[in-house]
């Protein structure tokens, strides 16, 4: 039981009046899991959400949320939910808004000013929304998603429109939040900012998953080259071009180009001719640049 | 239950907090104070005390005022929570979709009820002061007052119903401002234009008078003036009085728009895609 799946997406479509909006999704989330959901705009990522929630029904395909069916009471109890957008009514304070959800989910009274403390809105707790920053808002919809301990935590661009501080402390609460057991699915088309921050990313484009796995799974796969800098000793950097080849960088340095399980062997070699070398830097594939392959390989399957 | 009580205090506690209930309590005192003191010379002609007259010339004016209050205060509630993105946040919780409805329904209808309690209450009692009161007229001013928190509760019920329909806040309007010019303006005068065209006719005998008894805000018309028989009064509200119907029938009439309105709005809501 422990190893079901908290969320469960099998071959999801979904349309809309004249397009399909969702083909074909496939996506487990397994408990205390962080997934990041990455695509373009209209790439699906709330139309995906919003089917998890039951407000939209799938033309084929199923859903299921804690062995439930989506909308239904037992899945809205288990999963909570933070839209993109969002605008709480501007005349209640924090607090107020809190208590709303903490009543509807009949949690302890108490965690509402737990919950303000966690995300850093206590002193604010009793001014009107609409004197709130941005931030604010945000955190205040991140603290209503974690009202009565959800299982899963449905965030939509969570982190649109933050600062990199308030960008930091979000995934910090998220990452407590999983390390209660709290299974997180977020999206984001920030691709660098989710890299440390989850376990595994699935990438959408034009309604089809191009990719789930581990980042280093989505990298073998696409076997994108790593690359090594080596920084030559002073004088020593022609002695290095000619042991290893590679492309000479800025007079003292050298890349090479090499695949993923190479890696090791080939800085093994580097790490014996000791004298010859000052430095080494390693760059492995950025997210950015594995998303934008995943994301091609969709623009080419839809080419005719 | 509990769930419906936690939107209802919310939704309370907007009402309040956006000054809602404030003005709505001030302008009905006003057009209530404003008729039992200008309307109060009037009284020596007919042989009522002032709050009677008051209450008659009221209930033709409260047809045209309680259903604007009522359909302005509900015609956001849920077509304006689908713009914010915060009904998508309740319903995914774990609340019904009849519950959200109906809190809703029962707040706003107790906002309004409390303007209408205190507006109505503080003018019944000044002019009742000033002017003296009798147990007629004191009946007469409590029947318009409960008689008042129906009509608002049935129009509270269609601006709900109706923007549970619209989704859009703009589309929201128009039709709460639509479903008021015809329920409110265009019906009686089109019923009036017929009674005139068709002159002493099958229709004017037979048809209208169930024409005027199916529209909420004419039931409630009649359902006032019925109890009033010295005050004086003209248009439609003159045909009605001869209706072949027991006044009570009014009172269900303003039952069936009301329970058909939470029905329909009920239907919608549990349809609507956040």
């Amino acid at each position: 039981m422990t190893d079901q799946p908290i969320l469960q997406i099998r071959d999801l479509s979904v349309d809309f009046a004249t397009f399909r909006a969702l083909s074909g999704v496939s996506l487990d989330v397994a408990p205390a899991e962080r997934i990041a959901l990455l695509g373009h705009n209209g790439a699906g990522k709330s139309t995906l959400f919003r089917a998890v929630l039951g407000f939209l029904k799938p033309a084929s395909g199923e859903v299921t949320v804690c062995g439930a069916r989506p909308g239904s009471h037992r899945a809205r109890v288990a999963l909570n939910y933070l839209p993109e957008s969002i605008a709480f009514p501007r005349a209640l304070t924090g607090q107020e808004v809190l208590r709303y959800f903490v009543g509807l989910r009949r949690a302890p009274r108490s965690e509402v000013m737990s919950l303000l403390e966690r995300v850093g809105l206590a002193e604010a707790a009793g001014r009107a929304v609409g004197t709130y920053s941005k931030g604010m808002r945000q955190r205040l919809g991140l603290a209503q998603a974690l009202v009565g301990a959800p299982r899963l935590l449905l965030l939509d661009e969570p982190t649109s429109g933050l600062d990199p501080i308030s960008r930091r402390d979000f995934y910090d609460i998220i990452a407590a939040a999983a390390g209660r057991g709290c299974s997180v699915l977020l999206s984001s088309h920030g691709l660098e900012e989710v890299e440390t921050r989850v376990d595994r990313v699935a990438i959408l484009s034009r309604g089809m998953l191009q990719a789930d796995g581990t980042l280093e799974a989505l990298a073998r796969n696409a076997a994108l080259p790593v690359r090594i800098r080596a920084t030559a000793q002073a004088g020593q950097v022609e002695a290095l071009h000619s042991r290893f080849g590679g492309t000479r960088v800025n007079g003292a340095s050298i890349e090479l180009l090499c695949q993923a399980d190479e890696k090791l062997d080939l800085m093994g070699r580097l790490m014996n001719c000791g004298p010859l070398i000052r430095d080494i830097d390693v760059q492995v594939p950025s997210l950015n640049s594995l998303y934008r392959h995943y994301s091609d390989l969709a623009e080419q399957e839809a080419q005719p | 239950m509990t769930r419906l009580l936690i939107v209802f205090a919310q939704e309370m506690r907007l009402a309040t907090r956006n000054l809602w209930v404030l003005g709505a309590t001030g302008l009905l005192a006003l057009f209530a104070l404003a008729l039992g003191f200008l309307g109060a010379s009037q009284g020596a002609q007919y042989d009522v005390d002032v709050l009677s007259l008051t209450a008659a010339s009221l209930s033709t004016l409260s047809v045209y005022l309680i259903p604007l209050i009522a359909l302005l205060m509900s015609y956001d509630a849920l077509a304006g929570e689908v713009e914010r993105g915060t009904l998508a946040l309740t319903l995914a919780t774990p609340i019904r979709r009849s519950e959200l409805f109906l809190g809703k329904f029962l707040s706003q209808t107790v906002a309004v009820g409390v303007a209408i309690g205190f507006g109505f209450g503080i003018a019944g009692l000044a002019v009742g002061l000033v002017y003296g009161a009798g147990a007629d007229g004191i009946l007469a001013w409590l029947r318009l007052m409960g008689a008042s928190v129906a009509l608002g509760a049935v129009f509270v019920g269609l601006g709900l119903m109706l923007s549970a329909f619209a989704g859009r806040i703009s589309t929201a309007a128009v039709f709460a401002i639509g479903l008021w010019l015809v329920l409110v303006v265009l019906y009686d005068l089109a019923l009036l234009g017929g009674v005139i065209a068709a002159g002493d006719s099958v229709f004017t005998r037979q048809v209208f008078p169930w024409l005027v008894l199916a529209n909420p805000a004419d039931a409630f018309r009649i359902f006032n003036l019925a109890a009033l028989d010295a005050a004086p009064v003209s248009g439609i509200d003159g045909l009605a009085r001869t209706l072949p119907f027991p006044p009570a029938i009014t009172l269900a009439v303003m039952l069936g728009w009301g329970l058909g309105a939470l029905g329909l709005g009920i239907w919608r809501i549990n349809r609507i895609v956040p």
